[in-house]
């Protein structure tokens, strides 16, 4: 292990865990718009896959790696059926304001 | 002893055919069946009565059908016969056989005769059931019977309001009484494991100084139940407390109240303590009660007997009365003379009920004697069957010479309580005396009002109506130009018949009755010294009851014949006791407002604030309620906004994993 | 026993009929229903007249494993017996009940009834515990759909109370089952009726049972749900909830807590007693002041089975013996009661007691058929009514004078309020010229009363057809349950008797020259 300077697995962890942090914040603060949500659920997909690497490359497991791989397709497929939802969404109500859709409201 | 089979059950087959046949048969036919069983009945019971009376006969069970049988608890349909059960059959045959061909005169005229005549057959079915009952629990059967066919009748005329309520309080009355019965059953089952008559009598002596637990007190057992018991017999017997049924009951057509009220059902009570007498004997508190509400019945429903205007009415109070000097006579040892009582009773006084029928069949079904006067040269024939009633009933007779029925019957009833010789007994001695005077006044009373005095039948409704005339209209003719018509020979028959009965019935069987420990052959307790004593009273006692009769006939003559407005005058100076007498004691009202007005306002409350006001309320509805306000609560957190579901998410998420973790 | 498999049979044939009747049209629907109804009395006949009496306890047993120990297991004692042939005698006439009655859906209504004989007749008939489960909660599927579709104007709400009301007490019962088969590693009954749970446990299981049964029955105070549901229910529908519905509740006493735990029983039998107390005094009142009368004969009917506890906790035979006569007499007399209104129901539709009036004018045979069943309600000698309430009265007052004394009341209350009743419609005058014009019985009408009205009569002369099945299934609970059996406070104490009868006089020296 190098001293001080270099990168260690902290430096990983805190990086994932600021995205972590960033991207549920970006779903529970934003207000204004649904496309937000789903960029920061990317987001939070993220900060999982660098954990993942991360912890990968420094206990020399490849599960891990592998695990990214598959988080990545899941990410790209949710992004696209998300978008695809939204569309339908936004042609349907003519808005993509989060604060409007509260159909479920009892 | 096989015509039994015939006699209990003939009227009862001719009681199905004549009400299930009903319209289909016609009157005639039904009527001549239930009519022809009973006078068969009759004449299968006499020869069974006569050899007792010779000693030929011998007591016997006839068994009919098993019953029930429940572990120890067993009971069969059984008819047993002995002297006492002999007694009643003549009593009951006889008198339900004149009863019915009276009814061919007296129902001539309803359209629904064949149910009239099913109902009377019925009744005495269980009439006869009851009294050939050998278990307690066959006793009840008939005993309710009766009840159901007393309700029947009385209701029979069921478009009369007052008819209709009347048979509900006889029903209901007479079960607060068969409340004690079965407790009474059900005691009796506890202690003996039987209810067999013959073996409970045996075993009760060897019980009497035993105790029993009843309602958290440990109580002598031969007192509570024979107590019970009794509670069962004064209902049926229309005694204090439990009398208000009767007089109500007369709302019933006549022939019934001769037969059910007079007769026959009501002297049940006296039968069953006479049938378990050797029970009461080993029971002094419970005969002590016996006695008590005997002579206070046989008093209260004198002094009631004496105000009343509804001829039917007062002849339903002497009937009251009289049963409770069968009562007492039972409770001091005397059961000979109790049933002596009961036989001469239901002669004179169905001869009685049968004779006002007739003149309410005369006077148009008027019924208030205020109406009636000088009858006596309209319906000879009734009138001189009532007076052979009148004189039986108030005991008219010279001793060692002759008496009417009711002389040897009364006369040994007082005996007997003046030789039992207990502080009760003098009370009772004495409470008969007064009420043998009061008797001995409304009897003649009545006699008085109808048969003699001016005429008066212009003033009743039913009259007017019948002559179409007011009294402005009939102006000085108080008859209003009414011309009373002597009953049909159907009607004249069975009053000539217990005529005879009310005249001879003492004098012919007064021997067999209260000396003949030979004649009961143990049907009964027989107790031979207070016989004896009661032969020996003193002379003042034999004539105790001669006298009062004397005296209460007197003050009649005078009140109602030498100086007619003497009761008015009366009645103004004592208001207040003659209102309270009139007023039958307030027992109506007193019950009206203790127990019925009660049941009813607890039944509306138990209904609305019990089951919708809190069962229902705080229930069912209220349970829904609650998942309803829940739901209302619940649907808050429903915000629509999918962020704060995602926090929601997410706080559910950290609780669980630091649940996990730590 | 190895044979025809009867029981199987007389589950089979309504089923069969019943999917029958969902494609049929109306007319031919009905006629499925009674020829399936009729070929199933008659069967229950033929079970009658087979069961050898004073042969094994258990008798026309069937078994077939399914899985996890749990089996199809049919098997009947005497009890079980009475109560199938009760069911079987009343289905037929519920049939002809309807006949003209009904008039929507005729196919479905005749399916409900008939899923509702296989469900009562399996109910009677199961030996394994979660059968018995599966038959007495499906059971509550037919009721609830005749009350909805096919009951008065508030019959939502009345079913939805007699669903939610038996459905909550069975939820605990279901759970004791699985702790007793868990414990007892069998879910046949004769062998859990064998099986000694210990006390503490007994406690638990028995109040768990307790909420089930208890609303079956019903008892105070969670009897509400009955007059809405009689009210609301049709004839028919009435017929078979008080014929045989309530029964359940008495038979599970009698089958699963008397026999399974008779030490809580013992335990609890104060809690019965004073909730049946209750009941007699209370509902009695109730149904005196009550103007309809389908509501007055249910608060008749919760009178009833209140006597029915009370003899089931008597602890001896009588009591026992009692309380199934009576289950069996409330049956058919409450059952016929409700006929009776319903005849009159289909002639005026509706059941205000104010609207009737002088009945026994121009309905005198109708008049007479309701004068015996309000007898045999008021339990006249002679009629059912009577042996039962006597047999049940005389077993608890062995147990408690009170108890008796407070129940033999309802003998005064429940002749207060049916004769009230009949006063009301069949004697007065005819005050209602519509209900003056009422024609009296029908061929059909004459049908279904008569045979119920000789049945009454029946038990009430010879009750010991009835008794003599059911005797040795009664002496072995009594049996089982007598170690638990509480002391009666009527014990009777013998002393020394009296030396001489009462009115001995004391003077003997009188009586000497007597004789």
């Amino acid at each position: 292990m190098m001293e001080g300077s270099s990168i260690g697995i902290e430096h990983f962890v805190t990086v994932s865990a600021i995205l972590f942090v960033l991207g549920v914040l970006g779903i529970f603060l934003n207000r204004k718009n649904v496309i937000v949500i789903l960029m920061a659920i990317e987001l939070i997909l993220l900060a999982v896959n660098i954990n993942l690497v991360a912890f990968s490359a420094f206990m020399g497991d490849l599960v891990g790696q592998v695990f990214a791989m598959l988080v990545l397709t899941v990410a790209a497929a949710e992004a696209a059926i998300g978008l695809a939802v939204l569309v339908i969404y936004f042609r349907n109500r003519g808005t993509i304001a989060v604060d409007d859709a509260k159909q479920m409201k009892g | 002893m096989q015509s039994i089979h015939f006699i209990v059950f003939l009227p009862f087959l001719a009681a199905i055919v004549a009400g299930l046949g009903n319209r289909m048969l016609g009157n005639v036919i039904s009527k001549s069946i239930t009519t022809a069983a009973l006078f068969i009945a009759a004449g299968l019971s006499w020869p069974i009565f006569i050899g007792f009376l010779t000693g030929d006969a011998e007591a016997a069970v006839v068994p009919v059908l098993k019953w029930v049988e429940s572990g120890t608890l067993t009971f069969d349909w059984a008819l047993r016969v002995d002297t006492l059960t002999a007694v009643m059959l003549v009593v009951i045959t006889s008198v339900s056989a004149l009863v019915h061909l009276y009814s061919w005169g007296y129902m001539d005229e309803d359209p629904d005769q064949p149910r009239f005549f099913a109902y009377l057959s019925l009744f005495t079915f269980a009439m006869l059931m009851l009294v050939t009952a050998d278990n307690l629990v066959q006793m009840f059967f008939g005993w309710e019977g009766v009840g159901l066919a007393s309700y029947l009748l009385i209701g029979f005329w069921f478009k009369k309001p007052t008819a209709n309520a009347a048979a509900i309080k006889a029903f209901v009355v007479n079960r607060v009484g068969d409340l004690g019965f079965m407790l009474g059953i059900f005691g009796t089952f506890v202690v003996f494991q039987t209810t067999s008559i013959p073996e409970i009598l045996e075993a009760a002596p060897a019980m009497s100084g035993s105790t029993i637990g009843f309602l958290g007190y440990r109580l002598q057992t031969m007192d509570i139940l024979c107590i019970l018991l009794f509670i069962g017999a004064m209902g049926k017997s229309a005694q204090l407390g439990l009398h208000t049924w009767l007089p109500d009951a007369m709302e019933g057509p006549t022939p019934v109240s001769a037969l059910i009220h007079a007769a026959t059902m009501v002297t049940a009570g006296v039968f069953m303590v006479c049938r378990l007498s050797p029970m009461f004997e080993a029971a002094p508190i419970a005969l002590g009660v016996v006695i008590f509400v005997g002579a206070a019945t046989c008093f209260f429903a004198a002094t009631i007997g004496t105000t009343q205007w509804d001829i039917k009415r007062v002849i339903a109070y002497s009937t009251c009365s009289q049963l409770g000097y069968m009562f007492f006579a039972a409770g001091v040892g005397a059961y000979g003379a109790a049933m002596f009582h009961l036989f001469t009773h239901a002669f004179f006084k169905a001869l009685l009920f049968l004779g006002a029928g007739s003149v309410i069949h005369a006077m148009h079904h008027e019924q208030d004697m205020r109406y009636y006067g000088n009858l006596r040269k309209h319906i000879p024939i009734t009138f001189w069957a009532m007076m052979a009633g009148t004189l039986a009933i108030t005991g008219v007779g010279v001793l060692y010479v002759f008496g009417f029925a009711g002389f040897y019957s009364k006369d040994a009833i007082l005996e007997a309580a003046y030789a039992r010789g207990t502080g009760l007994s003098n009370f009772a001695f004495w409470m008969g005396a007064v009420a043998a005077l009061l008797t001995s006044f409304y009897s003649w009373r009545l006699m008085f009002l109808t048969f003699w005095g001016k005429p008066r039948w212009i003033e009743s409704e039913h009259i007017q109506h019948s002559v179409h005339k007011t009294p402005e209209e009939a102006g000085e003719d108080t008859t209003g130009g009414y011309h009373p018509h002597e009953s049909p020979m159907s009607m004249l028959i069975p009053l000539g018949v217990l005529t005879i009965g009310a005249v001879f019935a003492g004098f012919v069987f007064k021997d067999g009755f209260i000396d003949g420990e030979a004649f009961w052959a143990g049907s009964i307790y027989f107790n031979a010294e207070l016989i004896h004593a009661l032969h020996v009273v003193p002379y003042w006692v034999k004539l105790t009851a001669t006298f009062v009769m004397v005296l209460g006939f007197l003050t009649a003559v005078y009140a109602y014949l030498i100086k007619p407005d003497l009761p008015a005058k009366f009645v103004e100076q004592f208001r207040f006791i003659h209102q309270f007498v009139f007023n039958k004691w307030y027992f109506d009202e007193l019950y009206d407002r203790i127990f019925i007005r009660p049941a009813f306002w607890f039944g509306r409350k138990f209904w609305k604030w019990g089951d919708v006001g809190t069962i229902d309320r705080f229930g069912p509805d209220g349970a829904a309620w609650l998942v309803q306000r829940g739901a209302l609560v619940a649907k808050k957190v429903q915000t629509g906004y999918l962020y704060s579901y995602a926090l929601i998410m997410l706080i559910g998420v950290v609780a669980a994993i630091t649940w996990v973790l730590f | 026993m190895v044979g025809f498999p009867i029981l199987t049979t007389m589950l089979l044939v309504p089923l069969i009929a019943a999917i029958a009747c969902f494609f049929l049209e109306a007319k031919a629907a009905r006629q499925t229903a009674l020829v399936a109804t009729l070929i199933n009395l008659a069967l229950g006949i033929l079970l009658w007249a087979k069961y050898e009496i004073g042969g094994p306890q258990w008798q026309f047993v069937e078994e077939a494993p399914l899985f996890a120990g749990f089996s199809y297991a049919l098997g009947i004692d005497g009890i079980a017996l009475m109560l199938i042939v009760l069911s079987v005698f009343l289905m037929p006439i519920c049939i002809l009940a309807s006949w003209e009655g009904i008039k929507t859906r005729v196919g479905e209504y005749m399916a409900a009834f008939l899923i509702m004989e296989l469900l009562m007749v399996g109910v009677f008939a199961a030996q394994d515990i979660f059968l018995f489960y599966i038959f007495f909660e499906a059971g509550l599927i037919p009721m609830y759909l005749i009350i909805g579709v096919w009951g008065g104007a508030n019959r939502i709400y009345a079913s939805y109370k007699f669903f939610l009301y038996t459905l909550l007490g069975s939820v605990l019962m279901l759970i004791a089952m699985f702790w007793m088969v868990n414990e007892a590693g069998s879910s046949s009954i004769p062998a859990l009726m064998q099986y000694d749970f210990e006390p503490g446990a007994q406690t638990w299981l028995w109040l768990a049972f307790f909420a089930s049964f208890a609303v079956k029955m019903p008892m105070w105070p969670v009897h509400t749900w009955l007059p809405d549901a009689h009210v609301q229910a049709p004839t028919a529908g009435s017929v078979i909830l008080a014929g045989v519905l309530l029964k359940m509740g008495g038979y599970g006493f009698i089958r699963f807590s008397l026999p399974m735990f008779p030490e809580a029983s013992a335990q609890f039998a104060w809690l019965v007693f004073i909730l049946s107390m209750i009941a007699v005094i209370y509902t009695s009142l109730v149904a005196l002041v009550q103007s309809d009368m389908k509501k007055l004969i249910a608060y008749s009917s919760v009178a009833h089975m209140a006597i029915v506890t009370v003899g089931l906790f008597a602890f001896n035979v009588q009591g026992l013996e009692g309380a199934m006569i009576v289950m069996l007499s409330h049956g058919l007399v409450s059952g016929a009661l409700f006929l009776c209104v319903g005849v009159i129901y289909d002639r005026l539709h509706t059941r205000e007691i104010e609207r009737y009036g002088g009945l026994s004018i121009n309905m005198p045979k109708y008049a007479i058929f309701f004068l015996l069943f309000t007898m045999a309600s008021i339990g006249l000698p002679g009629t059912s009514g009577f042996v039962g309430e006597f047999l049940s009265l005389a077993g608890i007052y062995k147990v408690s004078t009170l108890v008796t004394l407070v129940c033999t009341t309802g003998i005064i209350l429940g002749a207060a309020y049916m004769l009230y009743l009949y006063r009301r419609v069949a004697f007065g005058i005819q005050k209602n010229e519509d209900a003056a014009a009422m024609s009296d019985l029908n061929l059909r009408e004459w049908v279904m009363l008569t045979p119920i009205a000789a049945a009454v009569l029946w038990m009430g002369v010879y009750p010991e057809s009835f008794l003599a099945p059911m005797r040795a299934d009664i002496a072995a609970l009594d049996a089982r349950v007598s170690r638990a059996a509480p002391e009666g406070d009527s014990k009777l104490k013998i002393g020394e008797p009296k030396a001489e009868a009462a009115n001995a006089l004391k003077h003997v020296e009188i009586s000497e020259g007597a004789h």
